[in-house]
């Protein structure tokens, strides 16, 4: 190695304004070649908060376009979850705990935080391993842990349960709720009406399950892909590596994000997922509809520890759709903005959501209302 | 909320298998759990999600990377490099 590397770099190193600019200047050039308009959708979230923050839209050639895609557990989650975390949270002796921004999307009842306002033990942790102290720390409580995410908080949800089983936890139950990002994809995919002619790939999802996942999106869909870091640097090179495929006529996956993503990603933590989870046959995303296998839920032989099971009784399954004037759904396959929508910014705002991309603050709706006066 | 956090590993704590790392000036705890028993040291940068360690940064290659920037940027010219400067001010306060 010719020197060493300084953390700081990691961050300042990757958000460089000038080198923003470099890029775009570079983006410009092979814009200029491009024979049509291209839409690229960045898949995740994370991406279309660096897009919206460091306004990375807005230095953009006429031609070139970003579509924001369905890349947010917490936006995608359907109503009826809520509703059983709702439920749940609602029973006597029972904690609820989830991560994020959860606690804040609209349920049918209401939301997790109006839960708690009613007397509900609903609390929020940084790490799920917090949740171990929780059931350790009251062992008269029955604790649920409602377990959202993509392919990149998965594992840490399975090793919490490798904990709970080998210390012998009685008391701590779970509510499977991670999804998994090529389904989507793929359903995006095969209707006849969508734009997406390229793709930037998720960053820490492709950490844990690598960029081998993505390879049909190339081969089979013949659409560019390349995974991209979080930082603006790491976006908006993504970027350029996109269009130069289209200016070379190639069609891969291609890794931006090579300092934590490998082909195979975290075997281990792949391993450990493997071990406690198997696909569902059917999840339903909000705004998308149903996506078979899209989602995960816990072997059989581990269901002693699955609250869907142990509440059967008490937990509802029919659908609930999202209130009529929200179009998050249009939002989440990249055929409409946020701008589009009516109410956004009235009636509907981070403080009074109306539907879950307004929550979470990778959601589309709450970048836009968040940057949006950048514009 | 999968946004992660790089960084510096400063202490292995092998019973309870976890690290101590320095999150520019911070510091705290994360999980080894998900990672190869062995394959993080001291001295490694790593991304932290949600309290556990989810991979290493290759140092390396974030400096191939770096380098690769500092190429491009000499590529500019001086008055684009200056306008740069002045719109990113406004750009990024
Ligand atoms: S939660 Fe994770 S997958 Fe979703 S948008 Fe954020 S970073 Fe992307
Ligand atoms: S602004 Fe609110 S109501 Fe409109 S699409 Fe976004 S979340 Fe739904």
């Amino acid at each position: 190695m010719s020197r060493e590397l300084e953390l700081k770099e990691l961050y300042f190193g990757f958000r460089n304004p000038q080198t923003i600019k470099a890029y775009a200047k570079l983006i410009e050039e092979e814009s200029k070649k491009l024979t049509r308009d291209v839409n690229i959708m960045e898949v995740c979230g994370g991406h279309t908060h660096t897009i919206m923050k460091y306004g990375l839209n807005q230095i953009l050639p006429k031609n070139v376009k970003f579509i924001h895609g369905p890349g947010c557990p917490v936006c995608v989650m359907p109503k009826e979850r809520i509703d059983h975390a709702y439920i749940l949270a609602g029973q006597k002796d029972v904690i609820l705990i989830t991560l994020g921004d959860m606690i804040k999307v609209p349920g049918s009842h209401g939301s997790l935080q109006d839960a708690r306002a009613k007397g509900a033990d609903v609390r929020f942790v940084y790490s799920p391993a917090d949740t171990l102290k929780i059931a350790l720390q009251n062992p008269d409580k029955t604790v649920v842990f409602f377990a959202i995410g993509f392919e990149t908080t998965t594992p840490m949800t399975a090793a919490l349960i490798e904990q709970v089983i080998k210390n012998d936890i009685k008391n701590l139950l779970f509510h499977i709720n991670h999804v998994t990002v090529p389904e989507p994809m793929r359903v995006l995919l095969d209707d006849e009406t969508n734009k997406i002619d390229a793709f930037i790939g998720p960053a820490h999802v492709s950490v844990i399950s690598g960029s081998k996942i993505y390879d049909e999106f190339a081969q089979k869909y013949k659409k560019p892909l390349v995974v991209s870091g979080f930082e603006p640097v790491d976006v908006i090179k993504s970027l350029y590596m996109i269009l130069k495929q289209f200016n070379e006529k190639r069609c891969e996956v291609e890794v931006e994000y090579s300092r934590s993503v490998t082909k195979e990603g975290n075997t281990e933590a792949q391993k450990l997922n493997e071990k406690f989870f198997e696909r569902r046959e059917h999840f339903r995303w909000r705004g998308i509809g149903d996506i078979s296998k899209s989602a995960l839920k816990l072997r059989d032989e581990y269901s002693w520890l699955d609250v869907e099971a142990v509440y059967k009784d008490i937990l509802p399954d029919q659908k609930i759709d999202d209130h009529k004037l929200c179009i998050c759904g249009d939002i989440l396959k990249g055929k409409a903005n946020p701008k589009d929508c009516k109410v956004f910014g009235k009636a509907c705002k981070p403080q009074t959501p109306l539907g879950s991309c307004m929550v979470s603050s990778e959601g589309a709706c709450a970048a836009y209302y968040k940057y949006g006066n950048l514009l | 909320m999968c946004l992660s956090i790089p960084s510096r590993v400063t202490k292995i704590d092998k019973t309870t298998n976890t690290a101590t790392v320095d999150t520019m000036g911070v510091s705290r705890e994360a999980s080894l759990d998900l990672m190869q028993e062995g394959s993080v040291k001291v001295g490694d940068y790593v991304l932290i999600h949600v309290g556990f360690i989810m991979n290493k940064i290759d140092k390396e290659d974030a400096l191939l990377s770096l380098e690769a920037f500092d190429e491009i940027l000499g590529r500019m010219d001086d008055d684009e490099l200056q306008q740069s400067i002045i719109d990113s001010d406004k750009c990024f306060q």
